[in-house]
């Protein structure tokens, strides 16, 4: 089937439930999404109904308790931790609502962080190449305490885009930015998609929608 | 990006975090290597203080040597020679030899070439009662020294006394109030007193000496004598025994003995010295080394509580530094580092830590120990101590790590990447 070889996120049939003592949560039940190459998709949903368990399991750094996750043809949860960051590294960029930059390293550094999980690291041009199309050029060698909420989470995407990761897994990442910055970020994610890449975004905002080529409802468990 | 920026970065941001751990391997370090300077301090003292006291010994026995050779050269054996048949326990009971030899003995050694003996005093003695004065007395007869005719006479060692005069032994004249110059009668015959002897603690505070012909002449014993005193004798070496060759051989029917002399009481005198410094060296070697095992006891229970203490000390920080850094290891596991990689972030950390923490407490220790142990010298240096430090100090802080390390490589990223 030719939309198979275009699928690069296929999540199916995903359980999730959390056991935190006797109590039991269930984060997620049987859902699937899936992603084209190249698709933008935002998967909206409200405050605890498990948009964040989904990104976390669809990047292989979560388990489920049952279903199937591939991405670019992979399927990442028969992977050995070894190989799961390998693919990770190679695969997937992460973009979190809390950017979750290194605070003792530059805003150059950071970006560049992705190269210690590679053998070829030699990623400064590129990095600075993301720093100055984000327009990052004078906060380049200050710390991530030095920078205002949308220049982090610009840092952060520039360091999701440092490989050209075939998937961006997004989290609320507009939830603390400003409606410039938001713009800002959300035109990148576009411009990425339209260069090939895949944009797995979850949020509760709806001003995201209109960067989106498909919504999805995630409904929360009862 | 190299893993190795990362751990100095970290360093810069968290010092405290940093130069706590440091001081950690610092004290251990120093309190080890202080130790062992001063143990080392301690061997160098004693050392120092055993080779010096051997020496201080070595040069008093050579003294003593030099003494004893000055001493035997210049006087030599006393030897006493004494008819064949003189029974010894007599002659050390009644404290004079009784038995008789022709005094023409003496003239037979004069002539003799003789090597060893020199300052014959030939003697005649025994013990009577002084008829007049009703006294207990050892008369005797010396005829004062007899020279060898084949060697250069010297100033004789012993006077003669004069005929017709006496020398009175001092319980004698003291007891009998008689002075230097008063005339006393002997069996009939008057005599001069030539001299009052001194108090001298023998059987000489009861002797009577006179001259020899006038002794015999009283004593019915004409042309006899007892004993030839021989003074002086080069001895070859310490042999008695070739002096007794000799006499024999010129005079057959006598025999040989030493007499008690002083270079026998110094001889001894020098052994004991020479044992009882050897036993003070051996009491202050056995000493240096009791107070060395107090020593090291001491180290050997401090040692390992500190270096115990340091170790969970620093696991402590370790902890501590991998809590604060959650986040950090969340975003590394997220772009996909390896969970040994992220452990390596914290073993290099713990290597750098002990590294300048062995340096900086191998010269703090030994600062510390050679102040302690009041010694400065480039000898308590040990470069080979320095190279243990260096191997085990960060082996002890890896170990301190490796679990905080194990933790944080285990940690699950999704926990902290979850957080709003
Ligand atoms: N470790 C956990 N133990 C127990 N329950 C958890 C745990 N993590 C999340 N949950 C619960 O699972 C549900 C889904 O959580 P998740 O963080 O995925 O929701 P979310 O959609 O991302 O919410 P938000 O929009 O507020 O970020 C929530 O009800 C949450 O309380
Ligand atoms: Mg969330």
């Amino acid at each position: 089937m030719e939309g198979k070889s275009d699928c690069m996120i296929e999540i199916n049939n995903v359980t999730k439930t959390y056991t935190k003592g006797n109590a039991k949560v269930k984060a997620l039940d049987n859902v699937s999404i899936s992603a084209a190459k190249g698709e933008f998709v935002v998967v909206k949903g409200s405050s605890g109904c498990g948009k964040t368990t989904l990104l976390l399991i669809a990047g292989g750094l979560l388990q489920p308790d049952s279903g199937s996750i591939k991405i670019n043809s992979q399927e990442i949860n028969k992977l050995s931790q070894e190989n799961l960051a390998e693919f990770r590294a190679d695969n997937i960029g992460f973009v979190f609502q809390q950017y979750h930059l290194i605070p003792y390293l530059s805003i150059l550094e950071n970006v560049n962080i992705p190269s210690l999980a590679h053998q070829t690291n030699n990623t400064e041009a590129r990095a600075i190449e993301l720093i100055e199309d984000l327009g990052l050029k004078r906060r380049m060698l200050h710390t991530p305490a030095e920078l205002s909420a949308g220049e982090k989470q610009r840092t952060a995407l520039a360091r999701a885009l440092l490989y050209d990761p075939a998937v961006i897994l997004a989290d609320e990442i507009t939830g603390n930015l400003d409606e410039k910055n938001a713009l800002i970020v959300l035109e990148k994610l576009t411009e990425y998609t339209n260069s090939g890449g895949t944009v797995l975004l979850v949020t509760h905002d709806d001003k995201v929608i209109k960067f989106a080529d498909r919504v999805v409802e995630l409904k929360a468990e009862e | 990006m190299k893993i190795g920026l990362l751990v100095v970065k970290e360093i810069k941001r968290r010092k405290l975090n940093f130069s706590l751990g440091l001081l950690s391997v610092i004290f251990a370090v120093a309190s080890v290597t202080g130790a062992l300077t001063m143990l080392k301090i301690h061997d160098i003292n004693s050392d120092k203080l055993i080779s010096g006291k051997e020496k201080e010994t070595r040069e008093r026995l050579a003294v003593l040597q030099d003494d004893y050779r000055k001493i035997t050269k210049k006087l030599g054996f006393n030897l006493l020679i004494l008819p064949e048949d003189q029974n010894l326990s007599d002659l050390y009971a009644d404290d004079f030899a009784a038995k008789l030899m022709p005094e023409s003995y003496v003239d037979s050694l004069a002539n003799s070439r003789s090597i060893f003996i020199r300052h014959l005093l030939p003697s005649l003695q025994e013990k009577m009662i002084w008829p007049e004065k009703h006294r207990t007395i050892i008369l005797t007869g010396i005829r004062g020294e007899v020279p060898f005719l084949h060697k250069n006479p010297k100033e004789p060692i012993i006077q003669a006394v004069p005929k017709g005069t006496i020398v009175l032994g001092y319980e004698l004249h003291k007891s009998m109030q008689i002075k230097e110059g008063d005339k006393v009668t002997l069996k009939g015959d008057i005599f001069t007193v030539r001299k009052c002897n001194e108090a001298r603690g023998n059987k000489d505070d009861i002797t009577v000496w006179i001259a020899l012909d006038e002794a015999q002449k009283i004593l019915n014993k004409e042309g006899k004598i007892n004993a030839i005193q021989a003074l002086k004798c080069h001895c070859a070496g310490n042999s008695l025994a070739a002096v007794r060759d000799e006499v024999h051989s010129v005079l057959p029917g006598t025999q040989v003995i030493e007499k008690g002399s002083k270079v026998l009481m110094r001889a001894e005198a020098r052994d004991r010295a020479a044992r009882e410094a050897l036993e003070a060296i051996e009491a202050e070697k056995n000493h240096r080394k009791s107070m060395r095992k107090e020593q090291e006891h001491f180290a050997s229970i401090l040692v390992p509580v500190v270096l115990f203490g340091s170790g969970i000390w620093i696991a402590f920080l370790f902890i501590g530094n991998v809590r604060e850094r959650k986040s950090e290891i969340g975003i590394l596991r997220a772009v996909g580092v390896k969970e040994w990689k992220i452990m390596k972030l914290f073993l290099l950390k713990a290597v750098i830590i002990g590294v300048l923490g062995a340096i900086a407490g191998y010269f703090a220790g030994l600062g510390t120990g050679g102040i302690l142990g009041g010694q400065f010298t480039l000898k308590i240096f040990d470069i080979n101590l320095l190279l243990i430090v260096l191997i085990f100090a960060p082996i002890l802080a890896l170990m301190a790590a490796y679990v905080p390390a194990t933790i944080a490589a285990r940690q699950n990223p999704a926990n902290v990447l979850r957080e709003e």
